[in-house]
């Protein structure tokens, strides 16, 4: 369970969620954020490619972090969401809030 | 430092019995992955057509994290002292997962709907909500410290 944050030339900030997002790890991938953002990140895409599930306080901090990031003029995108992960925002009606793409490649060229 | 986690078993005699198995989780939310974790390898490996592979990774998972986490959180109140037990009967068409917290309970009808657009973007309500919509089955105790989920076999 890991979070790598990477920042690419253009100076996004990707960040991959490897095993889960849930209620014990949360708060690191908010800090990790919270930290990119106080070093001027403001654009963001977080990649679930490698992500096993995810529950509704991961959901929170997506939120959460989606709304400081569009105070600061930023934005944030997600990526690589498996099918699981795709019905689970669809059910939450999240899939309305955020800027979803299939792969971090696609989400990187959309900025 | 070694994991307080050790799933119990207890396998009846009979042609097709339910299989019990059981967890006592302290009430740190460091340990909800890991309980899960082992409560859905152990589901697997004692009755292995118990439940589709989507199921067990996505609804069993999602569903008893976020069972752990309201009980630990809104139950137990994040007293480590106070445990949250886990009891789930492996059957031949269904599982049957029961949370059980130390608490007073609560009134499950009394949540706001997470998906109105008023409250869409909320940071939190939506775990009861999820629940409902990967368990088959959800019914609580009276008391509202007991929660029991079925996944049917698919």
């Amino acid at each position: 369970m890991a979070f790598t944050v990477t920042t690419n030339k253009s100076g996004v900030v990707v960040v991959a969620v490897e095993g889960q997002l849930i209620v014990g790890n949360r708060q690191e991938l908010k800090q990790k954020v919270l930290d990119a953002l106080e070093k001027g990140g403001r654009k963001f895409v977080i990649d679930f490619t490698r992500t096993g599930y995810i529950d509704s306080s991961g959901l929170g901090v997506l939120v959460s972090l989606s709304k400081k990031i569009r105070e600061l003029g930023g934005d944030l995108r997600l990526a690589g969401l498996n099918e699981d992960l795709q019905t689970l925002f669809e059910l939450t009606k999240l899939d309305t809030l955020f800027s979803i793409t299939r792969t971090p490649e696609e989400a990187l060229a959309a900025f | 430092m070694t994991s307080p986690l050790r799933v119990g078993v207890r396998r009846p005699d009979g042609p097709e019995p339910d299989i019990e198995l059981w967890l006592h989780v302290p009430s740190r939310l460091d340990l909800v992955g890991e309980a899960v974790d082992l409560l859905a390898a152990q589901t697997e490996r004692e009755r292995r057509t118990a439940l589709s592979a989507r199921q067990l990774r996505f609804h069993f998972r999602t569903a008893l994290a976020e069972a752990l986490a309201n009980a630990i959180i809104y139950g137990n109140r994040l007293d480590p002292a106070k445990d949250v037990e886990v009891r789930i009967h492996v059957g031949s068409d269904q599982v049957r997962v029961e949370v059980t917290d130390a608490g007073d309970g609560f009134d499950p009808d009394a949540l706001p709907d997470p998906t109105d657009p008023e409250n869409v973007d909320r940071e939190q309500g939506r775990g009861l909500y999820v629940i409902r919509h990967l368990a088959d089955e959800v019914t609580f105790n009276a008391k509202g410290n007991r929660l029991c989920l079925v996944f049917r076999t698919q």
